[in-house]
């Protein structure tokens, strides 16, 4: 009776993944959680100082990697927000590409987040304070997704729109490599 | 078993009560939203048909089950052993026969006067006259409508949310758009539905003949919140239509004071321009309501709350308590900014 | 090389006597046991289970009601939020209408039709018990799936763009459209069976112009189904590829329309209301006769208002899509012919009605719930016309008038004539009487509690209260009528209660029912409550429509056909004349693994598109076994070949 069990434990794993996968998170992040403000930049959205940086200490939620909700919500605030203006849908432009293997400061979802709120030199403005953080954190889920890096099940399919490159749960993993700012100009 | 389930019960009901109210949304005053109460030709031409159809579908009914009470009363009485009558396999029956055909005649009679009606009323509603007709272009979100009014020349164009102003008396073409999924204007009092189909373009014609408040919803599902995707039709007396068209082409009012100041500031350095604009500042983003004249409004997030410093307040610090799943995220302000700003936009007349 | 020559097999005298009787049982019964029941294929075993698994859903999708309506008995109430509202919704739809509604027609017929027309079994027994599997693990996966939080939430009708894979993310409309597969393939091999059943296997005499029109009803029933699934499977496969591989079928942005998935949809979706209304009407023309000790007035304009009212059902589907930017004069033909397809309908009701008048009535429990379809069905009907005008429809499309409408016309039309048919035909299938007292107490609750439910949804939709809102506010004036409605709920589910408890004591301690307790006319009456495994000790001869009224000339049976094995009378199309005979599959399991096969195929596929090619191998494996030839079954027909 070996496959049984096998096939048992793989759909009770299956399903107990889909129990999170489909959890859709109205909650609000507590008042006060803006994530930490601007630092070294200049280049701010709205062209005005930063607020103050919240006092609450914001929660870690790249576990949102594996909520398809929190996934497409990221890929509608990358089109809101106008992510595409700079790194057009993955492919880059004035922005480096999110579609690829090179990552210029780190892969891992602490790290995207990272880039988003405090933004990054030659031109990634800071969006902290801007963009609550629990948006921040949906758009790192999403850009992560743009590489292949999240499961298939989870990762949104094609949008509703002109469709560019392939859906992101089509595409490959691409297995992550640091690269150097100087070599990706 | 009993006496445990009723208290049970009673318990669960308060809490769900007193729950409901602590949570509670502010009361709206709703605009008029009945089918049967036409204030414009569209909806009046509606109501005539259902008046007609009203009475034809009642006769027939009560026809039919007349029919059936008069034949429980003549017929015989049996039971399981009275010997089946299979006599009528070997006759006509003729009372049985002239009974159908002339019943089924008649039906059919009367649903091809209802056709004509219905065919005559479809083209009484295509026939509304369109001279000096206000356009107004329609734009469907999840979850609140957004309207562009044309003007001559094109920068007469404003754009406003979820409020809809037009003259008395005068025809109105909307344009509908979606801009995500499948919605559906109605305005119940005013006209028929029009779904909102993305990669289509249709349209709506409409007037109103008296005067008021109009409230119209979303009528087709559209997610999380359809229940609360809302939007009033005001009609107002030609001048003060006019006067509030000019209104609405001003940009935004400047700040009077220290704390709308203030709450200006914290608008354009906050998440709001991301997503929301106001014309005469530099937020000029398309995602969300257009808040120029926001202040002005009588309801707030497409209908749900009533518009007043307080209410804004609210929806700001947390729209997802009031609208859960709504894309307008929390406002993670502190008290002092989060009141300056909701004093600036109820400013914005 | 010469083989032993195989034992002469035993065939049946007319009389049969006791010993042919006996073997014919032990040929034609189930093997005993957990592996048995696993392997059953005798149609009146997969019937009951079918009929029951079909209530089972009938039952959850009413908890899911009473949910919904807890939740809209008080305005601004908190006590569901709009995610699980929406996927209360669509779980109720999607359980009433595909697991549920069509389900439990078929189920109806798959055990009653061959006893109707004098037959041994169904015409494919193990496609039969296949399809029962099918249907009872897309059930199963559906309501795992909502139990896990990955319940559907897009509505039972699923319109695109909300259901397509931009603003319905994860796996939920997934898991809905793959249910659809499998209610959709469960249903298309039921009319294969159900059609080729009425066609061949009808005793020797019942022309077509002498079938019960209970059959009559289910035969165009099965014709419609064959027309109508495909459309809706097309639309979900498109759907699942949407969602699932990125294809464009529902994105206007390349090419796509939002509007296509609509037509295929509710080309599908109105016959739909047709397969779960026609056979309601079947059931009406089974039991009116039976409680009017007389047959039916004008069984020739009943059945080509049958035949009328199925045709006529193509083509009305636009007329729920009225709101749409459709051409006007386009959307009028549709009105034309949704108000056109009344008059079948009408023809129907009067023959009843000339029915009733002309005989002798015998006010039992089924007769009641028949005489409430007269009141609910018309009223239904009669707002169906109602929205069959485009200006009134495009007030109250999507509003709780429709939702009034299409209860009024569902439960009236086929689910008062169901309960109905369960108290006629509970003694015949259990060889127990339901009690008549909770009978009429489960009536007249039902009918109470429905109207008190439902009624005043026409109102709250006139006055403006659109479908599908978790909430409303207390402003709107909506609350009482809502308050109403709830309690309304409540008395339904009381009722439903009062039924269970009827079937439950009645299956312990009910009165023994004969072989007819009804006087019934037709042949099921005629043979042992609950019926033998065989059906019929004999297979009868008919000379008439009423075969148990009008008694025929001889001879009354069949004589001649194996007693030992499986061996069944096949019969021409139209005149019921003895054609060959055929020798019937024994049970077997691999229906059900090949159901369990097929599962892993549809669920897989959601998953990935791979799925389809690794899962076809077992899927292909499990087939291919199942159709081996089995050489003693093979040896068992060989020897009743005869020579010429």
């Amino acid at each position: 009776m070996k496959l049984p069990s096998a096939a048992v434990v793989f759909l009770l794993g299956l399903a107990l993944a889909g129990c999170y996968r489909e959890k859709r998170e109205f909650e609000a992040p507590p008042p006060g959680a803006a994530a930490a403000g601007a630092k070294a930049t200049t280049v701010l959205a709205g062209g005005g100082p930063a607020l103050e940086p919240g006092s609450v200490a914001t929660p870690d939620r790249s576990d949102l990697d594996e909520n398809a909700y929190a996934v497409n919500q990221g890929k509608r605030l990358f089109r809101w927000y106008n992510c595409n203006g700079c790194h057009a849908g993955g492919g880059g432009n004035m922005g480096p590409p999110l579609m690829d293997e090179k990552w210029l400061y780190g892969h891992e979802p602490a790290d995207i987040h990272a880039s988003i709120v405090e933004g990054r030199p030659k031109g990634m403005p800071a969006f902290g304070g801007r963009i609550p953080d629990d948006q921040v954190w949906q758009l790192v889920a999403y850009v992560r997704s743009m590489s292949g890096q999240l499961r298939k099940d989870v990762a949104p399919s094609r949008s509703d729109s002109l469709s560019g490159a392939p859906p992101e749960n089509v595409r490959d993993n691409e297995k992550p490599v640091a690269a150097s700012a100087a070599a990706s100009r | 078993m009993r006496c445990r389930v009723a208290p049970a019960l009673a318990a669960a009901l308060a809490f769900a009560s007193a729950v409901a109210m602590a949570q509670g949304r502010p009361t709206v005053v709703p605009g008029m939203h009945d089918a049967l109460v036409a204030a414009g030709p569209q909806s009046g031409h509606i109501g005539a048909l259902w008046n007609v159809i009203l009475a034809v579908c009642a006769f027939v009914f009560c026809a039919i089950l007349l029919g059936l009470v008069v034949a429980l009363w003549r017929s015989g009485r049996g039971d399981a052993t009275t010997r089946a009558d299979v006599s009528m396999l070997a006759r006509h029956e003729r009372g049985s026969y002239l009974g159908v055909l002339w019943a089924v005649a008649v039906s059919t009679a009367l649903l091809l006067a209802m056709l004509v009606a219905s065919v005559l009323t479809d083209r009484a509603l295509a026939r509304l006259s369109l001279v000096d007709a206000v356009h107004v272009e329609v734009t469907a979100h999840q979850w609140w409508w957004e309207l562009q009014y044309s003007g001559s020349p094109e920068s007469a164009r404003f754009t406003t949310a979820n409020e809809l102003h037009v003259p008395v008396g005068r025809p109105v073409v909307l344009t509908l758009k979606a801009d995500d999924v499948i919605h559906s204007f109605w305005v119940p009092s005013l006209a028929g539905k029009k779904d909102l189909i993305p990669g289509r373009t249709t349209t709506l014609h409409l007037r109103a003949d008296q005067a008021g408040r109009y409230r119209g919803q979303c009528a087709e599902f559209c997610g999380f919140q359809h229940a609360f995707m809302a939007f009033e039709v005001i009609a107002d007396p030609p001048e003060r239509f006019e006067a509030w068209m000019a209104g609405q082409r001003r940009p935004a009012s400047e700040p009077a004071d220290a704390t709308t100041r203030r709450g200006q500031e914290v608008f354009l350095r906050s998440t709001c321009v991301l997503c929301h604009a106001i014309a005469g500042t530099a937020a000029a983003a398309r995602k969300a309501p257009d808040l120029t004249h926001v202040g002005a409004r009588t309801t707030l997030a497409a209908g749900t709350l009533p518009n007043g410093e307080t209410e804004m307040q609210r929806w700001i610090a947390d729209p997802q308590r009031l609208k859960p799943g709504v894309n307008m995220p929390a406002a993670t302000l502190p008290a002092a900014d989060l009141a300056a700003l909701a004093a600036y936009l109820v400013s914005l007349k | 090389m010469t083989t032993a020559r195989p034992k002469q097999p035993r065939l049946n005298s007319v009389p049969p006597t006791v010993e042919e009787i006996a073997a014919l049982e032990g040929a034609w019964r189930d093997p005993p046991g957990v592996l048995g029941w696993l392997a059953a294929i005798n149609h009146k075993a997969i019937g009951k289970r079918f009929i029951v698994t079909a209530f089972g859903f009938f039952v959850a999708g009413g908890l899911l009601a009473a949910a919904m309506r807890l939740q809209l008995a008080k305005p601004d109430n908190h006590l569901i939020g709009p995610d699980l509202y929406n996927q209360l919704f669509t779980m109720h739809g999607t359980t009433m209408m595909f697991l549920f509604a069509v389900p439990v027609m078929q189920a109806m017929s798959v055990y009653l039709v061959p006893l109707m027309i004098g037959s041994r079994s169904v015409a494919f027994p193990r496609m039969n018990a296949f399809a029962y599997w099918i249907f009872l693990f897309g059930g199963v996966m559906l309501y795992v799936a909502f139990a896990l939080d990955i319940g559907p939430d897009a509505g039972w009708f699923a319109y695109v763009p909300l259901a397509g894979p931009d603003y319905s993310p994860g796996k939920r409309v997934d898991f809905w459209a793959q249910l659809i597969t499998f209610t959709e393939l469960s249903g298309l091999l039921e009319a294969v069976i159900l059609v080729t059943t009425v066609f061949k296997l009808r005793a020797p005499g019942m022309t077509l112009n002498r079938i019960p029109l209970f059959v009559w009803g289910m035969l165009v029933t099965a014709f419609m189904v064959m027309f109508a699934l495909p459309a809706v499977m097309l639309a979900s496969t498109a759907l699942i590829t949407d969602r699932l591989v990125g294809t464009h079928f529902y994105n206007p942005a390349e090419g796509g329309d939002a509007i296509l998935w609509q037509h295929l949809f509710w080309f599908f979706g109105h016959p739909e209301v047709y397969l779960i209304f026609i056979p309601g009407l079947g059931f009406m023309s089974s039991i009116i006769p039976t409680f009017a000790r007389r047959p039916i007035f004008g069984y020739s304009a009943m059945v080509l208002s049958l035949i009328a009212t199925a045709f006529l059902a193509f083509g009305l589907w636009v007329h729920h899509m009225f709101a749409t930017n459709l051409p006007e004069l386009g959307k009028s033909f549709f009105t034309a012919a949704s108000m056109m397809i009344a008059i079948p309908s009408a023809v129907q009701i009067f023959c009843w009605i000339a029915t009733l008048w002309t005989g002798k009535l015998v006010f039992k429990t089924p007769l009641l719930f028949v005489l409430a379809f007269f009141f609910v069905l018309v009223l239904g009907g009669m707002t169906g016309l109602m929205l069959a005008a485009v200006p009134i429809n495009l007030q109250v499309h999507d509003t709780y008038f429709v939702v009034a409408h299409l209860h009024y016309v569902l439960i009236g039309g086929a689910v008062f004539p169901l309960f109905g048919a369960f108290y006629y035909w509970f003694p015949k299938m259990t060889g127990r009487m339901l009690s008549e007292r909770l009978g009429r107490w489960n009536f007249w609750l039902f009918l109470i509690g429905f109207n008190v439910t439902f009624f005043p949804m026409h109102l709250l939709g006139l006055q403006g209260m659109p479908r599908r809102v978790y909430t409303y506010g207390a402003e709107m004036g909506w609350s009482g009528l809502n308050a109403l409605a709830s309690i309304g709920a409540l008395t339904i589910a009381a009722s439903m209660l009062l039924f269970v408890i009827n079937v439950w004591r009645s299956l312990r301690s009910g009165a023994l029912a004969g072989a007819d307790p009804w006087g019934a006319g037709t042949l099921e009456w005629s043979t042992a409550s609950p019926p033998p495994a065989c059906n019929f000790a004999a297979i009868p001869v008919v000379a008439g429509r009423d075969p148990l009224w009008e008694p025929g000339a001889q001879p009354a049976h069949v004589g001649g056909l194996s007693v030992d094995s499986r061996e069944v009378l096949i019969t021409t199309v139209i005149e019921a004349a003895p054609e060959t005979r055929e020798s019937f599959p024994e049970p077997t399991v691999w229906p059900l693994i090949s159901a369990l096969a097929t599962t892993v195929l549809f669920i897989g596929s959601i998953f990935t598109p791979w799925a389809i090619v690794w899962a076809s191998v077992p899927v292909g494996i499990a087939l291919t076994l199942w159709f081996w030839p089995r050489r003693h079954e093979n040896a068992a027909h060989l020897a009743l070949e005869r020579a010429p």
